[in-house]
């Protein structure tokens, strides 16, 4: 094989990086045509690295990568989007961080997506400019749901099959959607819902973007949206989003500042 | 954890799975170290056995900086001549010994043993974050200056620490970032070219 046959051209949003010997890193990168792929990034700890600073998490950049026997290793790169408002302010930082472990955990390697691609780099350029980051993150949610076939059912009862009526229902992460007051004795660890919980994920399933960005909810109404559909998104993923805690835990520290000195 | 397991003395095989524990020792270097240290005269192996419990024994970390140290405060954090006003916020001991290594800095340090990487799963909590808090009950300190690594993980620990700290009307800076000497501006990104040159100087002629 000749050797510029190994060598091919991505374009790649940085999910994540791990350290591995001495200046060299792991890279998780999500891209439009080849899916989700780690590539080695041999020296970019160094300060005078020339691809370091392409690099970084939630970047979008293009690379050149040369096929690797265990790995693909990164033989240039270059920034096509930086997203620097995202790194000014840590409450978009948070969420951004949050949306690519998502993705990280949701994708299998190289299961090829194109629409889940589109839906983290909409999602970046919508952080680094929405008023409300959380509803952004609530519709990147629902829709990586859709996208990775766990679509929840919020039309009908998914005990009975019946419509659900205007009222107060229930949400059942382990049977996959909303449950109407009669069936929810019979399916484990129902939530309760209140209707325009209800109405908002709804809207986030069946409406665009912009539909969901003129919406406005209450605080309430916006923790509880978040709740539900984070108790189904630990179900599908058998275990917690790591990040989600630390979002948590900032929204803590603004209703009750920690320092006492 | 090896596949030379059955062929290899015991004693010999549970070395070289200990030497594979380390980072960045794979299975190879983790065989080549143990066969090395089986021919090693008797004496070497010794002190290389005991350097290692001592290290163990007797490092521990600064109560007042978090910096590994074998005296309690550390050797920095009593020198008479050091400005007892700043105080530098590092990830890892090791960049301590590279702020040093410039000898451009005179204040005190403060190690937070790590970052914050949410997607890792470490948190504030994880650092040594209410040590440095409390550091600050004591007015002697005017100047935080946050020198945390200039990459994602290292922007939202100082990110974090800047809500953290300004309410208390410290001073709070940042370590420059831009261009390293020895680096090529074509190669450059553009946060860094962007940083560069929000932080540029005028020459002094």
């Amino acid at each position: 094989m000749p050797l510029s046959a190994r060598l091919y051209k991505t374009e790649a949003i940085v999910l994540r990086q791990r350290r591995l010997a001495e200046a060299d890193r792991i890279l998780t990168i999500y891209t439009p045509t080849l899916g989700k792929i780690d590539a080695k990034a041999r020296g970019v700890r160094r300060t005078t690295s020339r691809m370091s600073g392409h690099l970084q998490p939630l970047t979008r950049c293009m690379l050149q990568l040369a096929q690797g026997h265990s790995m693909d290793v990164v033989t240039g790169c270059e920034t096509l989007e930086s997203f620097p408002a995202l790194h000014e302010d840590l409450e978009r930082l948070s969420r951004a961080m949050y949306a690519a472990e998502l993705i990280d955990r949701f994708m299998p390697e190289r299961a090829q997506s194109y629409p889940t691609y589109r839906l983290l780099l909409d999602t970046l350029r919508r952080l680094a400019e929405a008023e409300s980051p959380d509803m952004v993150m609530r519709f990147a949610e629902m829709k990586l749901l859709d996208q990775s076939g766990f679509r929840p059912e919020l039309e009908v009862c998914v005990g009975c099959g019946g419509q659900l009526a205007a009222e107060q229902n229930f949400f059942a992460p382990q049977s996959g959607g909303a449950v109407c007051r009669a069936c929810a004795t019979d399916v484990a660890g129902p939530r309760m819902m209140s209707l325009n919980a209800l109405k908002v994920l709804r809207l986030l399933q069946r409406g665009s973007y912009t539909e969901v960005a003129r919406l406005k909810v209450t605080e309430e109404l916006a923790v509880e949206t978040e709740r539900h559909l984070r108790s189904y998104i630990v179900c599908v993923l058998e275990r917690d989003v790591n990040a989600a805690a630390f979002i948590e835990k900032l929204r803590r520290e603004v209703h009750r500042p920690v320092v006492e000195v | 954890m090896n596949e030379t397991t059955s062929a290899t003395a015991a004693p010999l095989a549970r070395l070289i799975d200990e030497f594979h524990r380390l980072p960045g020792i794979g299975p190879k270097s983790a065989q080549r170290l143990a066969y090395y240290l089986l021919r090693m005269p008797p004496a070497d192996a010794q002190a290389l056995a005991a350097a290692i419990l001592e290290v163990k024994e007797r490092v521990t970390l600064c109560s007042i900086c978090q910096n590994v140290t074998e005296v309690d405060p550390c050797r920095v954090c009593t020198d008479e001549r050091r400005d007892r006003a700043t105080i530098c916020v590092v990830e890892e001991p090791l960049d301590i010994l590279a702020l040093e290594r410039s000898h451009s800095y005179q204040g005190l340090y403060h190690v937070l043993h790590g970052a914050i990487s949410p997607m890792d799963g470490i948190g504030p909590e994880d650092l040594k974050m209410t040590e440095l808090l409390q550091r600050l009950r004591s007015d002697e300190v005017r100047e935080i200056i946050l020198a945390t690594n200039p990459n994602l993980e290292g922007e939202a620990t100082a990110m974090y620490l800047t809500r953290l700290l300004k309410p208390l009307g410290v001073k709070v800076t940042r370590l420059a970032r831009g261009l390293p000497v020895g680096g090529d501006l074509e190669y450059a990104d553009d946060v860094t070219l962007a940083r560069a040159l929000e932080g540029r100087q005028e020459m002094q002629g």
